[in-house]
């Protein structure tokens, strides 16, 4: 099993502890509050993300062999999201990133939050998550 | 007095739950739900009365020509508007704002102004910012003020013999402010100007009088007014209508073509190019029966006392602030609490049944003017009820505490 692969079966173990919603939504709201804050010089126009609800920046550095990512968002829910993101694909190798499948995403039941037409910038960072690494990989 | 229980009965969606929860349906400003009489009668056009209008000899040619006309009548009434050929079917709101909009590109020239304002939609800002790029006219913008009101004479003052429309909404979308669109029609047309309005949030609330409105143009669309999706109406006094030059060319709007010249058909199929929603304009009739209906005095009142009702109690949340507290306002409610996220707090409320609207609204200038991301929007309709109101409340509340 790659890393990518069991970072998701982690998560999906987490999320099964939870009986309701609202547990689950409590969860993603620490996991908002505690992600790694992205440098405020990387808050830029460029990194930015722009849903139509929410917003989100991502920032993407290549060091060793992998690449690191942090990012930010607006709404605390949509930041949840990302941390988990930032927790399956940060740290890894171009070439993992590029080709992981996210299927954790429908396991914990968050699919329609990362359906493009909630337009919260979520699709758009795991498209743009992929084109960085497809671009570190070359 | 209305009985909001037997209304209710009327709307089969109201009766679904959504995450196991009773549905509480607060973005009516986006589309309202639809009355039975108004499904039933776009399901029977497709069983019983389905053909093409005014083209064919047959039967039912004649019959689906005859609902389509009908409910132009039953909108003439409704507007009451001088003639029926002065209601022209299109596929809502935006499209009419385009028709007006593209027709004056050419209608305009370099010095000339439109003025629109701070708190459009953006389809009534696009269109004319477009229509200025191509006519080489100039757009001027109503500023707002601090309770979300026009700053009337800051428009005296944009005012001039320059001016050649004025296109604002009658209420807005996002603050609720119920224009003065008959002091505005009044001063534009004194200095030369033709005035449209756009009565997207309107129609539904509050009743309307093109005769004794006098405004040039009026746009409505059905699916906010109760109706089906896809349809909406351009009411325009008969000489502006004819002063506009076409918008689409196709069949139905012509009067004869050759390959030297075609002419154009009169009002209204100048207008209505290729097959229209025929089902929805026929649907569009139930939906104006609905709300006549009731009356929409009624309603009015009705939605008065909700809103009163709902901005005494979402003021009891602490930190909360409305953007919009014009004193003539309609039932929409716009608010963010403290620092809190609007998309967070409409993803927690939805959990709980209730579908409130967040974001910009399509009004990005008005969150730049008040320097906030989005809001969190309650759009109120004539089944909305003050136990409705009681359960969102608790759920904000418990969104916040979440949250906080």
């Amino acid at each position: 099993m790659s890393t990518i692969q069991k970072i998701q079966a982690e998560i999906v173990e987490d999320f099964g502890m939870f009986d309701d919603w609202m547990q689950k939504y409590e969860y993603l709201i620490d996991l908002g509050n505690d992600l790694a804050p992205i440098k405020e010089q990387y808050k830029t126009e460029d990194n930015l993300i722009k849903g139509c609800q929410s917003r989100v920046w991502l920032h993407a550095e290549h060091s060793q062999g992998k690449i690191i990512f942090t990012a930010d968002s607006d709404a605390i829910m949509t930041k949840g999201i990302v941390a988990i993101l930032i927790n399956v694909l940060s740290n890894q190798a171009p070439k993992d990133i590029a080709t992981a499948k996210l299927d954790f995403i429908n396991e914990i039941g968050l699919k329609d939050q990362l359906s493009p037409t909630r337009a919260n910038g979520l699709v758009s960072m795991i498209k743009k998550m992929k084109l960085y690494a497809i671009a570190f990989n070359n | 007095m209305l009985d909001i229980s037997k209304i209710r009965e009327q709307f089969p969606i109201l009766k679904r739950k959504v995450n196991e929860q009773d549905l509480i349906y607060f973005d009516n400003g986006a589309t309202t739900q639809k009355p039975k009489s108004v499904i039933e009668a776009e399901s029977n056009y497709y069983q019983n009365e389905n053909s093409n209008v005014h083209r064919g000899v047959h039967f039912l040619s004649g019959l689906a020509t005859d609902k389509f006309e009908a409910t132009r009548n039953t909108i003439q009434n409704f507007i009451n508007a001088k003639h029926s050929h002065e209601i022209i079917f299109t596929k809502g709101t935006t499209d009419s704002i385009n028709i007006v909009a593209s027709g004056y590109r050419t209608l305009l020239n370099k010095g000339d102004e439109i003025i629109i304002s701070e708190l459009e939609h953006h389809s009534n800002i696009v269109p004319w910012q477009m229509c200025c790029e191509q006519s080489g006219a100039t757009l001027k913008v109503i500023p707002l003020l601090d309770n979300g009101s026009l700053d009337m004479i800051a428009f005296e003052n944009l005012l001039s013999e320059n001016t050649k429309l004025v296109a604002v909404s009658h209420i807005s979308n996002t603050l609720g402010t119920i224009n003065p669109i008959e002091e505005i029609i009044e001063k534009a047309q004194a200095v030369g100007a033709k005035v449209m309005i756009d009565g997207a949030q309107a129609a539904a609330h509050i009743p309307i009088n093109m005769q004794s409105l006098g405004a040039d143009f009026y746009c409505f669309s059905a699916h906010k007014l109760y109706g089906p999706t896809g349809v909406g109406v351009l009411y325009g006094k008969e000489d502006a209508l004819n002063e506009l030059p076409p918008y689409q060319g196709g069949g139905e709007m012509i009067k004869e073509v050759s390959f030297k010249k075609t002419t154009y058909a009169c009002l209204p199929h100048k207008f209505e190019a290729g097959t229209p929603n025929i089902a929805g304009v026929v649907a569009f009739k139930a939906a104006i029966e609905f709300i006549t209906g009731l009356g929409l005095s009624n309603i009015a009142k009705y939605e008065e006392e909700l809103l009163q009702y709902a901005t005494e109690e979402v003021l009891k949340i602490e930190g909360l602030k409305i953007y919009g507290t014009a004193e003539n306002k309609s039932g929409i409610i716009s608010f963010n609490i403290s620092e809190l996220h609007p998309y967070d707090i409409g993803m927690i409320v939805d959990k709980m049944g209730i579908a409130i609207r967040t974001g910009h609204h399509c009004t990005q200038p008005i969150m730049e003017r008040f320097n906030i991301p989005g809001t969190a929007r309650i759009s109120l309709a004539v089944y909305n009820t003050k136990d409705e109101i009681d359960v969102c409340i608790k759920a904000i509340k418990k969104a916040k505490m979440m949250l906080s």
